[in-house]
């Protein structure tokens, strides 16, 4: 049926110049329609919400009274709002201590399951907790890190000291978060790095013994530049779902925590637009999350020639 | 069809090696072999260790889930710190699944997840397909924007989304999640187009020799041979869906419509700092269902994921 290799396709029509433009206009319409659906959702569901936030940001309104244009107000407030600025700074700290202590773990338990033969039990138990939502996630956390929990109970014997109080000392709590927050995570990535690490050519480590390279060597010279590709696509992808932690913070430390210790910028935007209705701040916090996703990301890829090593022709 | 025609998509390849206990692609080296036996035997055994440990500490919250909602208050109150029951009880199941409407919150997950799934499966196929093989103009002018919109955080957008929902009367109905996460996912356009890419031309320019249309080419020929990409996208979108929280959240009031992680989320502030076996069988009848799935169709579930992961390579 289809074992000749050749190209068959570039003129199906012998001759007709005319017909095959017709189909190619025919087809043409045909692409349209398959993208259609995607494209009317996109702009009817990304698109407008988008613009209609950076409208909002410049306005004022509670969707009951008119709405009146504010001019940069917004944005001069909420950077002036305290509780912004330390939803920002919760936010960053959440991001800079879950990223890299969270990959860091996956690389070397990715690393320690390459070397195993058979570890279907292990990556189950690590990935329990990633098809697990996280509102249950946080719901169990949050009985594990009472005062009067297990943890603190068990921590308080063996060392002799007062019980932690993870969830209602602020500085504990967003600690707490980041914690929970690896734990959820660490499952995905895991596997996949592990699945990077499988994509390494056996001759390549090969090669690399035959020279007399030992596990040391072999893991800082080999298997981790090979990896740093994978581990930087993770890594932006983890800060940027890192900057929109949300579900954690609601749920295990009730309401962004002890005096708003674990307040992020999802929830101040939460609690300004559904807490307050004060539409206008609320879209302004978000045009300001928005651009530092943004920035953060473009740091990534700046700095990703200088970590990151890629192959001519690996994939 | 057959199996031999079937291409291979990222996940198969992923899945296939990732077990590590099929046959997978590419030579297989014996890596204790050229050490020494003994040493080789104490890193494995050091490797198990570590991993042991850390299995632990994944397994445990749930297993403590577990043992919390078994116990009675009083045993709770006075000694946290035992492990076992005393007495076994399944009270605390009983009341929470009669102090919320868990089976209707799981009726109202289900259906709402396979629904937009079921939609996304076909628009983001037919979306792919269209990005990967049919010259159109404005198609690579499109696409720029399928992937520049997914730097866009989903929350940046919320309360104008909210507003649109209830313009359009969905707020506090099941469309405003389904309709939605049917028509707009740009990370499955970009998916499939990948699992399109990946598939041979000769499959369709058969086809269109032989005078096929688009449509009766793509239903026929490329959707039959994407089943791989699809089953993983299923999963990732099926995953998403389930588990979304703050747009639940801000959309839905009425305690019928919830979904489980939103009804879950209610026991929190109703029951939250007193009755701790209430709450973890309520947190154990909304994970345990879901655990048992994963376990069912973890090979699946984990190479999809990897694939995902991979951004489909």
């Amino acid at each position: 049926m289809t074992t000749a290799r050749s190209s068959l396709i570039e003129r199906p029509t012998p001759g007709g110049l005319r017909k095959e433009s017709a189909w190619r206009r025919r087809d043409r319409r045909w692409g349209y329609l398959f993208v259609g659906p995607q494209v009317v959702g996109m702009a009817l569901f990304v698109l407008v919400p988008f613009i209609g936030s950076l409208v909002l940001a410049f306005a004022s309104w509670d969707g009951l009274t008119p709405l009146t244009w504010v001019g940069f107000d917004n944005f001069i407030s909420q950077l002036q709002d305290p509780l912004l600025l330390r939803s920002i700074v919760n936010t960053l700290l959440i991001a800079l201590i879950t990223v890299p202590v969270g990959l860091g773990f996956s690389v070397i338990i990715a690393v320690a399951l390459e070397k195993l033969k058979t570890r279907t039990l292990y990556l189950v138990l690590f990935f329990a907790p990633v098809v697990t939502s996280t509102v249950a996630v946080a719901m169990i956390w949050q009985q594990m890190l009472r005062s009067d929990g297990v943890l603190s109970s068990t921590i308080a014997k063996t060392f002799g000291i007062a019980p932690p109080d993870w969830l209602g000392d602020p500085r504990l709590a967003l600690i707490s978060v980041c914690i929970v927050s690896i734990w959820a995570s660490m499952g995905l990535n895991v596997i996949i790095f592990l699945a990077g690490l499988q994509n390494i050519s056996p001759s390549v480590i090969e090669a690399a013994k035959i020279d007399g390279a030992g596990a040391f060597t072999l893991f800082w010279r080999i298997r981790l530049p090979l990896l740093s590709p994978i581990i930087f696509f993770s890594s932006v992808i983890a800060f940027i779902s890192s900057l929109q932690t949300f579900d954690v913070v609601f749920v295990l430390t009730s309401n962004a925590g002890p005096d708003n210790a674990t307040r992020t910028i999802v929830y101040h935007i939460y609690d300004l637009g559904f807490g307050r209705f004060e539409f206008g701040p609320s879209s302004a916090a978000a045009v300001i999350l928005l651009v530092l996703t943004l920035v953060i990301t473009a740091i990534q890829f700046g700095a990703q020639k200088k970590f990151v090593h890629y192959e001519d022709g690996a994939a | 069809m057959t199996t031999t025609q079937r291409p291979i998509g990222a996940d198969a390849a992923i899945g296939a090696r990732f077990t590590g206990d099929g046959a997978g692609p590419g030579p297989r080296i014996e890596k204790p072999a050229r050490t020494g036996r003994a040493g080789a035997r104490l890193r494995v055994t050091l490797i198990h260790v570590v991993l042991v440990v850390v299995g632990v500490a994944m397994v445990f919250p749930f297993v403590w889930m577990l043992l919390t909602s078994l116990k009675t208050l009083p045993q709770l109150l006075q000694d946290p710190l035992s492990f076992w029951p005393k007495p076994w009880t399944f009270d605390n199941f009983i009341d929470a699944w009669n102090a919320a409407p868990f089976a209707r919150a799981y009726a109202n997950s289900i259906y709402i997840t396979v629904l937009a799934v079921a939609g996304t499966l076909i628009t983001a196929s037919m979306a792919g397909y269209a990005f990967a093989r049919i010259k159109f103009r404005g198609s690579r002018v499109l696409f720029i924007v399928f992937l520049a919109t997914q730097m866009i955080p989903k929350q940046v957008t919320l309360i104008p989304f909210y507003l649109l929902m209830s313009r359009l009367g969905w707020v506090d109905s099941h469309l405003s999640l389904i309709v939605p996460a049917m028509m707009v996912n740009p990370f499955a356009v970009f998916l499939m187009r990948q699992f399109v890419l990946s598939l041979p031309k000769e499959l369709e320019e058969a086809a269109i020799v032989d005078g096929a249309g688009r449509w009766r080419i793509f239903w026929a020929v490329i959707l039959p041979n994407l089943r791989p990409g699809l089953g993983a996208l299923s999963i990732i979108v099926a995953l998403d869906v389930w588990n979304s929280f703050l747009f639940p959240l801000v959309l839905l009031n009425s305690p019928d419509l919830f979904t489980v992680p939103l009804l879950l989320s209610s026991f929190r502030g109703q029951f939250g700092s007193i009755n701790y076996g209430l709450v973890m069988a309520a947190s154990a009848v909304a994970t345990i269902p879901m655990l048992i799935a994963f376990v069912i169709g973890q090979r699946k579930i984990i190479s999809s994921m990897a694939a995902s992961g991979l951004g489909g390579r």
